[in-house]
């Protein structure tokens, strides 16, 4: 549980707070904000890695910024989406990758 | 008209996609993510904007000025969430482009043609590997970059900030701005390099308003923070059975070898680093555009590349930050729109440019990788990431496969063939290999793409 | 430097050919223009096919080539041990599908005819089809098995063949490219000049694949054998979902033409890797390598009628290469007459994994005078159906 939000209300930059979102993750349903991606919600809610390798290691972000390819997750049944480049959408169902060998 | 398509929206692209407009062509802005800016000024999405944001950057209302202009501009089509996928080279190159969420499964796909394009698609941070660089808790530089600016989201709360490069500093202010507690900054280079590259000549330094005073203002931002900043040092392993738990840091020669008796080790929930930069080289390669012996996009005073109308501003063609990237920009837009690099129109930009050059010269000879940085691999480190090869493989593969080129070695290792296609471990994966005869860069599909996308009909071409 | 034999080209078939010499004793030396399997050996899917090739010499070459495989392949890993990667021989046999009613009663005509030549056939209900493949559109009209059919990674091979030849004494020469001839007075080629010096040898195998005919030419003879484009699309790893190799029905109509229009047809299978390859194009472009939109629009338009749920999935990267074809393509493998010397060993086009052991095995009872198990008379270079293409020997 290390990595975490800035709560916007002591936040520098002041955000808006948006409205809420929640989206399914592997059947559990984990909150979020607007605007949020997939990895800065998961992230936010204290959880660093959600793919697994071939091999069995976890994996979460690494290079933030779509370039690395290890944050992937199925979203809504389409495989190999870059949990860091993708917005949270409410209702969207999101499964976690990997493990299958 | 000229027709000029720009392809990447942060700083130099804002600037390339202003200057064309400003000499009378129809601009078209294109860029993979939902928001202008690129890296640099990556920000909070339009939902949570910040009414200060200002605060976390740097050039804050430059950025804006240049994305209000374009956005009220009616002669400049912007088109956001369109990843370029493939670049098809001929007299005029063909565009391929994918409009829709990022890797969604129903983007369509439009085919862009210009009279001239300029690229300006950046650089992402080099992470050199490290036994545990695998880790959970492990990132680049850049995440922890984006994750505080675009998420405001701290990657950890104890958290190491490592590497090579002036990058440090703004990846350490982040994170103490969202919370982090950064219990140390280590840098690879040492006071020699250091020393070399950027005291020779100080009277540059402040010819760059920019950029020192952006690194000035990380500079007393860490002394009143108190972040411990040490030179010669570098994160050698990151330890922990599921996560990061603690790294190991050593002195560093000048080479990089680490200095026996010299590690530590310290408790961290994250570690960030980050030595230098790799341009996105691959559209470039795909128009077919030369590169010069550094492995940038060589450019001439145009901006222009070896290509007939296609242009290359920004981090692509070497690291010069955000000012170099602006006036790089506004010189490529400006030329690509039928302009002449004398034209009063860029004066100052073409003299910005050079101050900013000679500037990112220094910093090259200063942070410059050392080739010690192999010796922190032991035979099971991890070095492709994705195929999940290790350092010992890849010698045993050299070894068994002595009259093998790069070609060869990448299909017999799995080297750099999963889905980043190669662009963490590259340049890594040559330097272990030790082979120099040809590189990794080229990657025709330069954005996964979809069976069913691509068997879909195209889009209307604008 | 001498030796008794020179190989030009290590791709598979220099590679196999290297072995099998050096195996029967002779002295090899093996001229590689940039590093070894890094041409057309690396461009392709690594296919040991019998299903695509109709009665006549090629299949029985190929039907003794896929044995020689199945019977190498753990030769191959004992002689170099765990540390050697893997050539992931995989014997999965292919499924050829039609999908139209014209295609399936060409599919069950050709396959029919093909089993009386020595093919393992078994035609496939649309049940058994799919129970052999859960993930094939059903709206299939014919299907047939083809267990002969195997894989190996094309690249890992070649490099094996090439540490078996190193073994047996051949010596490999990378980065050295050929520049001329070295004749003797009676015009025999003795042969070559190169990038770095000289080579002697009793004789010249030229298996420098679709750049045989750019050596030939540095040699003095015309060599027919032309590039032909073909392109690869590679998906994201995924857990396997296709078994064997599954074509088209059309594939075997693009093999056997020389339209130079881009023709596709679907080869789609599964990697050891997890990656699924979808192939493959052939263009006659010359040696333009550049990528084509329109190539790679075709070939996913195909795969999805053979697999629907690969819609979803992502394409990361195509690869190409340019395979070697003679006019009449069959490959080109024994003596030239016109240059006493100088052996041919190439213009296989896409089969030239699948036929480099048997192709080696030809070339090496040729050199040494020895018997064959098969008959190579059909691809002696002076053969009738070349003769108008040698016409004119030197150029």
């Amino acid at each position: 549980m290390t990595p975490r939000m800035l709560p916007g209300d002591i936040d520098p930059a002041e955000p808006a707070i948006p409205p809420t979102v929640a989206v399914q993750v592997d059947g559990c349903r984990v909150e979020g904000l607007q605007g949020q991606t997939l990895a800065g919600m998961l992230l936010a809610a204290g959880r660093d890695s959600w793919r697994r390798t071939r091999r069995g290691h976890d994996r979460g972000v690494f290079c933030g910024i779509g370039v690395c390819f290890d944050c992937l997750v199925t979203v809504n049944g389409v495989p190999d989406v870059r949990a860091c480049q993708r917005r949270a959408h409410d209702g969207d169902i999101v499964e976690l990758q990997g493990g299958d060998e | 008209m000229t027709r000029v398509l720009v392809i990447g929206a942060g700083p130099a692209g804002l600037a390339a996609a202003v200057a064309a407009r400003d000499r009378g062509a129809e601009v078209v802005l294109v860029d993979a993510s939902d928001a202008e800016g690129g890296q640099f000024w990556r920000h909070l999405p339009a939902q949570r904007a910040g009414r200060r944001e200002s605060r976390l950057h740097h050039g804050w209302s430059r950025f804006t000025a240049l994305r209000e202009r374009l956005r009220a501009d009616p002669g400049c089509e912007i088109l956001l969430e369109t990843g370029v996928w493939a670049i098809e080279p001929g007299e005029r190159p063909v565009v391929h482009v994918l409009r829709g969420p990022a890797d969604g499964g129903s983007r369509s796909r439009r085919a862009l043609t210009a009279d001239a394009v300029v690229i300006a698609t950046g650089a992402y941070d080099r992470t050199l590997p490290f036994p545990g660089w695998q880790l959970p808790g492990v990132y680049s530089g850049g995440a922890a970059q984006a994750l505080a600016k675009g998420e405001r989201v701290a990657v950890g709360r104890r958290v190491v900030v490592a590497g090579a490069g002036p990058f440090l500093l703004p990846v350490a202010a982040s994170l103490s701005g969202v919370g982090a507690e950064v219990a140390g900054v280590f840098e690879a280079s040492g006071s020699r390099a250091l020393a070399a590259g950027w005291l020779p000549r100080p009277w540059e330094l402040t010819r760059v308003p920019g950029k020192a005073a952006e690194l000035a203002g990380y500079a007393v931002g860490q002394l009143r923070r108190r972040i411990p900043y040490r030179v010669g040092w570098g994160v050698i392993e990151a330890l922990g059975a599921a996560r990061v738990e603690a790294i190991t840091v050593a002195r560093l020669d000048d080479d990089w070898w680490p200095r026996p008796g010299t590690e530590r080790t310290l408790e961290v929930d994250a570690v960030c680093v980050s030595h230098g930069f790799t341009p996105r080289l691959e559209l470039a390669l795909a128009a077919g555009c030369a590169l010069g012996a550094d492995r940038f996009v060589a450019v001439d005073a145009a901006q222009a590349t070896s290509v007939p109308g296609v242009y290359a501003a920004g981090e692509l063609t070497g690291i010069g930050g955000a000012d170099a990237a602006l006036s790089e920009g506004a010189i490529a837009g400006h030329c690509a729109a039928g302009g002449h690099p004398d034209d009063r129109a860029v004066r100052r930009a073409v003299s910005a440019r050079r101050t900013a050059s000679r500037f990112a010269a220094r910093l090259e000879r200063a942070h410059a990788v050392h080739s010690g940085w192999t010796s922190w691999l032991s035979d099971d480190t991890i070095v492709c990431r994705c195929e999940e090869v290790t350092a010992g493989m890849l010698r045993e593969v050299r070894a068994a496969t002595p009259d093998a080129g790069l070609r060869s070695l990448r299909l017999t290792t799995r080297a750099g063939l999963g889905p980043c296609q190669g662009r963490m471990c590259g340049r890594a994966v040559e330097e272990v290999l030790g082979t120099s005869e040809a590189s990794m860069d080229r990657r025709p599909i330069a954005l996964p793409v979809r069976v069913g996308e691509l068997a879909d009909r195209e889009t209307d071409e604008t | 430097m001498h030796s008794d034999v020179l190989v030009v080209g290590a791709g598979i078939v220099g590679a196999a050919c290297a072995r099998a010499l050096a195996g029967a004793g002779l002295a090899v030396t093996l001229l590689e223009k940039g590093g070894t399997a890094s041409g057309t050996s690396a461009s392709g899917e690594g296919n040991v096919l019998v299903s695509d090739k109709g009665p006549g010499p090629e299949l029985d070459l190929a039907i003794h080539a896929a044995r020689l495989w199945r019977e190498t392949a753990p030769l191959l890993e004992d002689e170099l041990g765990p540390a050697f990667p893997s050539i992931e021989y995989e014997p999965k046999g292919g499924i050829v599908v039609a999908t139209s009613d014209d295609g399936a009663l060409a599919l069950v005509t050709f396959a029919a005819q093909q089993a009386r030549h020595g093919v393992q056939t078994q035609p496939l209900t649309a049940d058994q089809a799919l129970a052999l493949e859960p993930d094939l559109d059903p709206s299939l009209t014919a299907a047939v098995h083809y267990p002969q059919d195997a894989q190996v990674q094309p690249v890992v091979a070649t490099e094996a063949l090439l540490a078996s030849a190193r073994r047996a004494g051949a010596v490999v020469r990378a980065g050295e490219a050929v520049t001329g001839a070295v004749s003797d007075r009676t015009g025999r080629l003795v042969g070559v000049r190169t990038t770095r010096g000289e080579h002697h040898a009793g004789a010249v195998v030229l298996a420098a694949g679709p750049w045989s005919g750019e050596v030939g030419a540095l040699l003095g003879v015309s060599v027919p054998i032309r590039p032909r484009r073909g392109v690869l699309l590679v998906t994201t790893p995924m857990p396997r979902r296709i078994r064997h190799k599954v074509y088209d029905g059309d594939y075997v109509g693009a093999t056997q033409s020389s339209d130079a229009a881009l023709q596709t047809s679907t080869v789609v299978e599964s990697t050891a890797s997890g990656t699924v390859l979808i192939g493959s194009s052939r263009e006659q472009t010359g040696f333009d390598g550049r990528l084509r939109v329109e190539v790679m629009v075709e070939l996913a338009r195909k795969a999805l009628t053979l697999f629907p749920f690969l819609a979803r999935v992502p394409v990361m990267r195509s690869y190409g290469g340019f395979r070697p074809y003679a006019a009449d393509h069959l490959p080109l493998i024994g003596p030239d007459e016109r240059l006493p010397g100088l052996w041919h060993a190439s213009g296989h086009e896409g089969a030239g994994i699948g036929l480099a052991l048997a192709t080696a095995e030809l070339l090496a009872a040729g050199i040494a005078g020895a018997p064959t198990m098969i008959d190579g008379a059909a691809f002696l270079p002076s053969r009738p159906g070349l003769a108008a293409h040698l016409a004119g020997a030197a150029v």
